[in-house]
């Protein structure tokens, strides 16, 4: 489903990596490993088309993702490291924006549905100004509670996060690879997922 | 299609409203700014009223000028624009939505507030009309052209200023078709030429600056 | 097949060399043209009864205020080469271009000046022409200034090939309501357009000096574009051997 054939990366004048290549089938999950700087997020990036690749190609379900543009885009999920949520909005308000400028649909009992799940209850209409770090990293992982796109890429999913939240996000993750999604990863804690099958990606070795 | 423009409508103003002071400060500005020019060049009612175009005007257009830097800059602080440019959507789409809505709480109120100020330099009526009239069709086109520099400058030291030296030479035309609608309706020329022209501009800045500024947002993310 | 030929010559390994052989050829082509310029400036071309000798700045003036408006097409033409074919030569040819271009409206505003004084007594008159030539000269320090406030080198590239097409649509409807403008406020200005009849051997004059500056342009460009080659692939093996030869 997805590959990457031959990736390379330069940043400013230092080429952070080269040659990376894998594939990735349905129900699988890439564990991206790597030192600080290594190219990670980088590498992320590159997967989601927001950054082209110096040289190689993404590809994804056999046609590169540069052509496939838009159809790809529906296809896909990304967490950065940056929450993406309006300090100035709820969090029910984040929800229902980002589904919509997403492209799609989600009700607002699905999204209050979904903030429950994420342990945000009592807490929807408040704004995020005034939600701790690891509250508002809840919010933008209570996007991935309705997500059914086959493709989540996801950076750093756990960091600011409790034990519980861990817990409920492997959870999540784990469900969606059961349903045949693919998960392309990185993290600094350990984490178990149950999944078909997991590759682990060493950047920089 | 439409739909997703509306929504960034939607979205963006609520945020404007939730940031009363922002809009507030743009307006002010304009009026500082149009207050300066009597006690510059003293208060003779014939001077000033010939002065008047140009100094609402080139007013307006400072005004419109300065509220650009925060037309993306937020949105790339907190990650919102990698999720708008990760949508199925078409990102020239989202950002006329993001242009309409800055125009919305830019060039709207202060197209309302420029007849007042107008008051102060002895306009005739008519003349009132016409520049009310001539800044809600132009600054529309200001936004436009303005996100492009915005997009351009994004994340950059100093992108205020650059983004000024950017967009205020390409906002030429649009001063001088606008200024040049409430000046021939004083002299009684007639405004109907300067505000036909003001009006294509604003179409074909619409038209084409959206997908530039989408253009100048993708390099920015990369 | 022909493509990949051309295309061969946008890859700064193969072009740095190519530069440099042409570089030679085009200081001499403008020291002829210049030579021609300046004899037919100072001793062929009569003196005017009207304006005297200082009329003889427009052999300078002409030709920079061509220049500076040739040259904002050809490094907007390099921007959308480096946007559509991403090739990086082209957009290193658009920031070597930008300071030339921008050198010229510059002096096409000053021998403006210098001529103005004499001939209607004031500095700057706003004139179309005059007011044109300014805003083309922000237009370059605004593409110079982007470009240089971006550290990302393809970054830097595609931003400021992004402006210098925004640019290069605008030229004309800015170059229209600065007419439009020009025209409604008549009277006080007085218009450069009025040119008397002009000799042919004056507008050899011209052509000349149009020609030397033209071909100063394209030796200077070829420099600054060798140097920026060599900055921007400084760490790459060709570049290396390139230097431990010279050393």
């Amino acid at each position: 489903m997805l590959e990457a054939d031959n990736l390379e990366c330069i940043r400013g004048a230092r080429r952070l990596f080269h040659g990376v290549s894998f594939g990735l089938a349905e129900g699988e999950l890439l564990f991206l490993q790597g030192k600080n700087g290594a190219g990670k997020t980088s590498l992320l990036r590159m997967l989601c088309g927001l950054s082209p690749p110096e040289s190689g190609e993404v590809r994804w379900k056999g046609a590169s993702i540069r052509k496939l543009a838009d159809d790809f885009r529906a296809d896909l999920c990304y967490l950065g490291h940056l929450n993406a949520i309006k300090e100035e909005l709820s969090p029910l308000e984040n929800l229902l924006a980002s589904a919509r400028l997403a492209g799609e649909d989600l009700a607002a009992d699905d999204a209050l549905d979904a903030l429950a799940q994420v342990g945000l209850s009592g807490r929807e209409d408040l704004i995020c100004r005034y939600l701790s770090q690891g509250q508002k990293r809840r919010v933008a992982l209570a996007r991935l509670v309705q997500e059914r796109r086959p493709l989540w890429i996801l950076d750093e999913p756990f960091v600011a996060l409790d034990v519980h939240a861990v817990d409920w996000l492997v959870g999540i993750i784990g469900a969606h690879l059961q349903r045949g999604g693919l998960a392309v990863m990185t993290t600094h804690q350990p984490v178990e997922i149950p999944a078909g099958a997991v590759r682990v990606l060493r950047l920089g070795a | 299609m439409f739909r997703i423009v509306s929504h960034t409508i939607a979205r963006d103003l609520r945020l404007a409203l939730r940031r009363p002071a922002d809009l507030a400060s743009v307006l002010f500005f304009f009026i500082i700014v149009a207050s300066l020019f009597p006690l510059g060049v003293g208060p003779e009612v014939d001077l000033l009223r010939q002065l008047a175009p140009g100094v609402l005007w080139v007013g307006a257009l400072l005004a419109t000028q300065l509220s650009l830097p925060r037309l993306f800059a937020d949105d790339y602080r907190d990650g919102t624009l990698e999720q708008l440019a990760l949508s199925p959507n078409p990102l020239g789409l989202m950002v006329l939505g993001k242009v309409i809505a800055h125009w919305l709480v830019s060039g709207l109120p202060l197209a309302l507030l420029a007849p007042v100020l107008g008051l102060q330099f002895d306009l005739p009526t008519d003349a009132l009309w016409v520049l009310a009239g001539s800044i809600l069709l132009g600054t529309p086109a200001l936004s436009g052209i303005g996100a492009i520099g915005a997009g351009l400058t994004l994340g950059l030291r100093g992108g205020g200023v650059l983004l000024s030296l950017l967009v205020l030479p390409l906002y030429i035309p649009v001063l001088i078709f606008g200024a040049g609608a409430v000046d021939a309706s004083v002299s009684g020329l007639g405004p109907g030429a300067h505000l036909s022209l003001l009006a294509a501009l604003t179409v074909g800045g619409l038209a084409f600056a959206p997908w530039a500024a989408a253009a100048a947002l993708k390099i920015a993310l990369e | 097949m022909r493509m990949i030929h051309w295309f061969k010559f946008s890859a700064p390994s193969t072009f740095y060399p190519l530069a440099g052989k042409l570089i030679p050829w085009f200081w001499a082509l403008f020291a002829g043209f210049a030579l021609a310029g300046l004899w037919i400036s100072f001793f062929v071309a009569p003196t005017d009864f009207q304006q005297g000798e200082g009329y003889r700045i427009i052999f300078i003036h002409v030709g920079a205020s061509w220049m500076s408006m040739f040259i904002y097409l050809v490094m907007a033409f390099w921007a959308g080469m480096g946007l559509a074919f991403n090739t990086r030569l082209s957009g290193m040819m658009a920031q070597a271009l930008a300071p030339t271009g921008a050198l010229f409206a510059f002096i096409s505003l000053w021998t403006g000046a210098l001529w103005g004084k004499p001939m209607w007594g004031t500095w700057w008159v706003w004139d179309a022409r005059l007011t044109s030539e300014l805003i083309l000269l922000f237009l370059y320090i605004g593409f110079i200034a982007l470009t240089r406030a971006i550290d990302d080198s393809r970054r830097s590239d595609k931003a400021g090939a992004i402006l210098a097409l925004v640019g290069v649509v605008n030229i004309p409807i800015i170059y229209f309501s600065v007419k439009w403008w020009n025209t409604l406020h008549q009277g006080a200005s007085v218009s450069l357009t009025r040119a008397p009849a002009m000799a042919s051997i004056m507008l050899w004059g011209m052509l000349f000096s149009a020609f030397a500056m033209w071909m100063y342009a394209v030796a200077v460009a070829l420099m600054r574009v060798r140097t920026i080659i060599l900055e921007r692939e400084r760490h790459t093996d060709w570049v290396r051997e390139l230097l431990l030869d010279r050393s």
